[in-house]
């Protein structure tokens, strides 16, 4: 028997190029208070904390331990941490809260990407032995997919500056994008590839950011948001890390994870997906089954503001506000993780009707 | 606390080093021997396909793994991406491409840099060969790089 | 597990059995904040802790209360001289060490201060360093001060009594 779990409060803070004045825990503190007090919970009244970081970001070993500073943990709390985006962090809370024990979670995730050498960092994630000596950039893996997308037929570099240009179109009405304009898509296309075939506006910024949420289960929901964000579906499925052993013009873990999520069982009122190449929203869509639809990424997505460890999370509390705001009512957020879409975690969220 | 409170911020350069020296076991260390000896290497999945860089496992089944062929020399380009501009740790510092590149004999590609000069000389199903380093110590190294064939 | 066997082009061969992957990240790391207020105290000769209201006295801070979850917004400053409320003697050498074994590092709760900092012991044999022992701050040269804690070269003994009950920092109980 599945316990109803609902999101009932989201911050999240502009995202930015570079946050050069504060550290992690002062960047990220203003967060965390924004969403207890939307939820109207003192820490003590929350029941789970549940993180997503990785401290490779900041070269800091133990950086997330720090970060619990600004969570005021005092008296003793339950928490958890994941290294990985904050869309994982959800998940095990949201794998607590079933256990019936708890009844309120908060999740938060937050990244520097701007210290470090971030291409760098992420080729640490790929095979020791074969792979990461090379130090093969986020860019290039993105664009092997690209390029596998091209020569199969299934998109054009139109489609890519298409997407481009919608996402950061759209960026222009959510005050906490970081890169937001209106240029034809036509126009990005007569720029220079930078790793061919992706041009510069196929790729995600580099961002520092931060977002929260507030979970909880069943009655307690409603008593704190009148209109609460309910899970109605969640699941995450992993593919082979190495490339050669997937087909990179699919994603058949979204595919997976959007059937056991339950994404076709009603209409869907608006998708937000993590993609931060491009390319990969085209992919998406499909392994979602929104091909067509018109509501997608109405933030402006990764392409927009791409802070690693959180955009994930942030799709999510996107659709999340939506439903609490009543703008929408069923709506579908993704977020992903490894090279070329190779980890995949889908999340259904509905209103009461 | 504002950051405009807090005036000039202090940074410092940071250096993080890590010297691994990682066991390899008998699959990736006979491939790693290969490579040494000018000899690649893949091994045979639980459906006979023959995957490269072999792995101890069926990626589907997680069967056991243990039946090494030799592939290539020559190979394959299944998929590609040209960089304009080098990253200082990548492996060529001119303009290459990365290619997922499938051996002779091999079902599966890997990911390899490609020296060919320019964009123009690349495409999907084009053969290539490579090039050994000078000096092979046992390492993905070893493959300096491939070229047009 | 089971016997590889060699494909014939490498019978006979030494085997790899491991392989070096090193790996270097050079990052600008951003002290932050309340961090750069410390360590331009110290610069200045200055030893400043922070709290947030109703809070503890931090040194140094990182810019938030942990128990409050709430940033620390006031400066106070501490003494150079503190008790010490614990100490190690290292004795085994390790890759990095600037020091001559044995030597002592401690946690010294300056007075003002809610929670202990820890650095050298100095000028005493390891032998004679107790808890509750009466320590200052010996600091370099003043041409020499820096936004760093070396710019304290280590804490000396200075003869006071031992403290047989340590006390937390005004205001703030346990």
């Amino acid at each position: 028997m599945v316990r109803d779990v609902a999101i009932v409060a989201v911050a999240q803070m502009p995202n930015v190029r570079a946050e050069t004045s504060l550290n992690e825990v002062e960047m990220l503190m203003p967060v965390l208070q924004e969403v207890r007090a939307k939820a109207g919970l003192t820490q003590d009244q929350i029941g789970f904390t549940c993180s997503g970081s990785t401290d490779y970001l900041s070269g800091q070993a133990f950086s997330f331990v720090s970060t619990l500073d600004g969570v005021g943990p005092w008296p003793p709390i339950q928490e958890s941490h994941v290294e990985m985006d904050g869309a994982w962090a959800l998940y095990e809370a949201w794998v607590k809260l079933q256990l019936g024990e708890l009844d309120t979670a908060l999740v938060y995730c937050y990244g520097k990407s701007a210290p470090g050498p971030i291409h760098e960092v992420l080729s640490r994630q790929l095979d020791p032995y074969h792979v990461a000596p090379l130090w093969p950039d986020a860019i290039s893996l993105a664009a092997l997919q690209a390029r596998a997308l091209l020569d199969a037929g299934k998109a054009t570099e139109a489609d890519f500056a298409e997407v481009a240009a919608r996402s950061r179109r759209n960026a222009l009405d959510n005050p906490n994008a970081q890169l937001a304009w209106d240029r034809p898509a036509a126009e990005l296309l007569a720029d220079d590839p930078i790793v061919d075939p992706l041009r510069l506006h196929d790729c995600p910024p580099i961002t520092d950011g931060a977002c929260a949420v507030i979970l909880a289960a069943g009655a307690r929901a409603r008593e704190l948001h009148e209109r609460p964000a309910w899970i109605r579906g969640i699941d995450h499925r992993i593919e082979p890390m190495a490339l050669g052993l997937r087909d990179l013009t699919t994603s058949v873990s979204t595919e997976l994870a959007a059937a056991k999520a339950g994404v076709s069982d009603g209409a869907v009122d608006v998708v937000e997906l993590h993609a931060p190449f491009s390319p990969q929203e085209l992919i998406l869509r499909r392994a979602l089954g929104v091909d067509d639809h018109p509501d997608v990424n109405p933030s402006g997505g990764a392409l927009a503001a791409n802070p690693v460890m959180v955009a994930g999370l942030t799709r999510i509390g996107e659709v999340a506000q939506r439903v609490l705001d009543g703008t929408a009512h069923r709506g579908v957020a993704h977020a992903t993780s490894g090279p070329c879409l190779q980890q995949n975690l889908v999340c259904v969220l509905e209103g009461d009707r | 606390m504002t950051s405009q409170d807090s005036g000039e911020v202090l940074s410092a350069p940071l250096v993080i080093e890590y010297p691994f020296t990682r066991t390899t076991g008998p699959v990736i260390g006979a491939f790693l021997t290969g490579l040494r000896e000018r000899v690649l290497l893949g091994i045979k999945g639980s459906q006979g396909q023959v995957l490269v860089p072999p792995t101890e496992y069926d990626p589907a089944t997680g069967e056991e793994l243990t039946e090494l062929v030799e592939v290539g020399p020559g190979g394959v380009v299944d998929t590609w991406c040209w960089v304009r501009t080098p990253m200082p740790k990548h492996p060529l510092q001119h303009p290459f491409a990365w290619a997922l590149v499938r051996p002779d004999g091999a079902d599966v590609g890997f990911l390899q840099p490609v020296d060919a000069g320019s964009p123009e000389v690349m495409a999907t199903g084009m053969r290539v060969r490579p090039r050994w380093a000078d000096e092979r110590e046992g390492t993905i190294h070893d493959l300096e790089c491939w070229e047009p064939a | 597990m089971t016997e590889i066997e060699l494909p014939p082009a490498l019978v006979g061969k030494e085997l790899v059995r491991s392989v070096r992957t090193p790996a270097r990240l050079e990052y600008t790391y951003t002290a932050g904040a309340a961090t750069t207020r410390f360590l331009t105290g110290i610069a200045q000769g200055r030893i400043l802790g922070e709290r947030a209201p109703g809070g503890k006295v931090y040194v140094p801070s990182r810019g938030a209360d942990p128990q409050l979850g709430l940033p620390t917004s006031e400066q106070v400053e501490v003494s150079h001289t503190g008790t010490l409320t614990s100490f190690c003697v290292v004795n085994v050498a390790f890759y990095g060490q600037g020091m001559e074994i044995p030597y002592t590092s401690g946690l010294i709760l300056l007075d003002g201060s809610d929670l202990p900092i820890m650095h050298l012991i100095q000028e005493c044999p390891v032998e004679d360093v107790r808890i509750g022992m009466r320590v200052e701050a010996v600091w370099v040269d003043e041409s020499e001060y820096g936004p760093t804690l070396e710019s304290i070269r280590y804490f000396r003994p200075n003869g006071e009594p031992d403290r047989t009950v340590v006390q937390p920092g005004a205001g703030v109980t346990w």
